[in-house]
């Protein structure tokens, strides 16, 4: 099929499975799933531009369908979603701007593939650490406790006294989030978690989901249902802007983005759906393989030469 | 148990048939349609590409939930 605005053949049948994989991961974990989509886009010869705005404007719409299906299951915080939101655009256009100073001084691929690999290798061996942790207390506590769709969202972490704490600190202004169970917060921790993930999301490309769902649930003491759920409203009006700054500057090959977004509407659905049949640990503990794959592409690029 | 599921996998097989039809749908009318006036937006309206561009992609997720959502209530299939 040809699609005129990038000038590029692709097979529909192909953008439809991507964008149906991208969405069971975007349902289930929270996350844009870039680090999957913009390397097979890539491989049927997309360029690297069309690549990274199409996948944002495709994220844009399948995270409406997870996050209006997570929204049914209760696991949205609209107050967090929107405030997040400022402070992932505000990181974004810093960690652009990291880029461009990077750039100027003549080292970014270096320097991006490298924060990038300790990053995502730190998350992983993290969230392994600590998702085995809470799993094996739990089954000390009681091994009768079967996972049921109440309790799965009754959320314990191994990490939980560290995030405990860090919600006790009182920098004005505090608020409740009510619907995440967390009586009282600082404003500015929220917004600094949410312009740490922009800043991620700027300066290593994509949503930077794998660091946002993970700092929601351990810094902000999120629930991991809810994490997710609000990590994928808060992603429809960051890749929004996202996609409209990219589309200006002729990014963005829409008709791609609608192809691939039939796929991952239903991937979205039934990934949404499935987080009622895990508990919050054990999503945490198979979240841990998704910024590994980010690590090993990052890896392959840097050693090859050839970005995925 | 066994039940639900055979319901969960009879919403999904459903799922699929509507999103089948709606994709074909797309290849050969809309996208067909659409493509050389996106096109030409994209060329000479950048600005309002970016807006049409971002309102499709919306409006497209919001469709698609809503109909599927709909026919599956109808049904009866879905498992929440």
């Amino acid at each position: 099929m040809f699609f005129p605005i990038s000038g590029a053949h692709i097979s529909p049948i192909y953008l439809v499975i991507v964008g149906f994989l991208v969405g069971i991961l975007g349902g289930f974990f929270g996350v844009g799933g870039s680090f999957i989509a913009g390397p097979a886009l890539r491989l049927v010869g997309l360029d690297w531009n069309f690549a990274v705005g199409t996948d944002l404007a495709h994220i844009v719409g399948k995270s409406v369908v997870a996050a209006k299906r997570h929204r049914a299951l209760g696991n949205v915080d609209l107050r967090l979603g929107l405030i997040m939101a400022i402070g992932t655009i505000v990181g974004a256009e810093a960690g652009a701007q990291l880029i461009q100073m990077l750039k100027r001084a003549g080292n970014v691929n270096l320097i991006v593939s490298i924060v990038a690999i300790v990053v995502y290798l730190s998350i992983s061996a993290f969230m392994l650490w600590e998702s085995q942790k809470t799993l094996r207390s739990q089954k000390r506590r009681s091994s009768k406790e079967k996972v049921k769709t109440g309790i799965a969202k009754r959320d314990k972490s191994a990490f939980g006294p560290t995030t405990r704490a860090i919600q006790r600190l009182k920098i004005w202004p505090m608020i409740s989030l009510p619907t995440s169970g967390v009586k009282a917060i600082s404003l500015w921790m929220i917004l600094l978690v949410a312009f740490v993930g922009g800043v991620f999301g700027g300066f290593l490309g994509g949503g930077a989901g794998y660091i946002r769902m993970p700092s929601m649930v351990y810094v902000l003491g999120i629930p991991t249902h809810l994490a997710v759920g609000t990590d994928l409203f808060e992603i429809i009006i960051s890749a929004s802007y996202g996609t409209f700054t990219h589309a200006i500057k002729g990014n963005v090959d829409i008709l791609i983005a609608l192809v691939m977004h039939t796929g991952a509407a239903i991937g979205a659905q039934i990934g949404a759906i499935s987080t009622q049949y895990f508990a919050g640990p054990k999503i945490r503990l198979a979240f841990v393989p998704l910024p590994l794959i980010g690590a090993a592409i990052v890896i392959y690029t840097l050693f090859t030469g050839h970005k995925l | 148990m066994k039940a639900k599921t055979r319901r969960t996998l009879r919403a999904f097989a459903i799922e699929l048939g509507i999103y089948a039809l709606l994709v074909t749908g797309y290849f050969f009318l809309v996208l067909h349609l659409l493509g050389g006036w996106l096109y030409g937006l994209e060329v000479h309206h950048r600005y309002t590409y970016a807006g049409v561009a971002i309102l499709l992609i919306i409006g497209q997720a919001v469709v698609l939930e809503s109909v599927t959502t709909f026919l599956l209530r109808l049904i009866g299939g879905r498992s929440e």
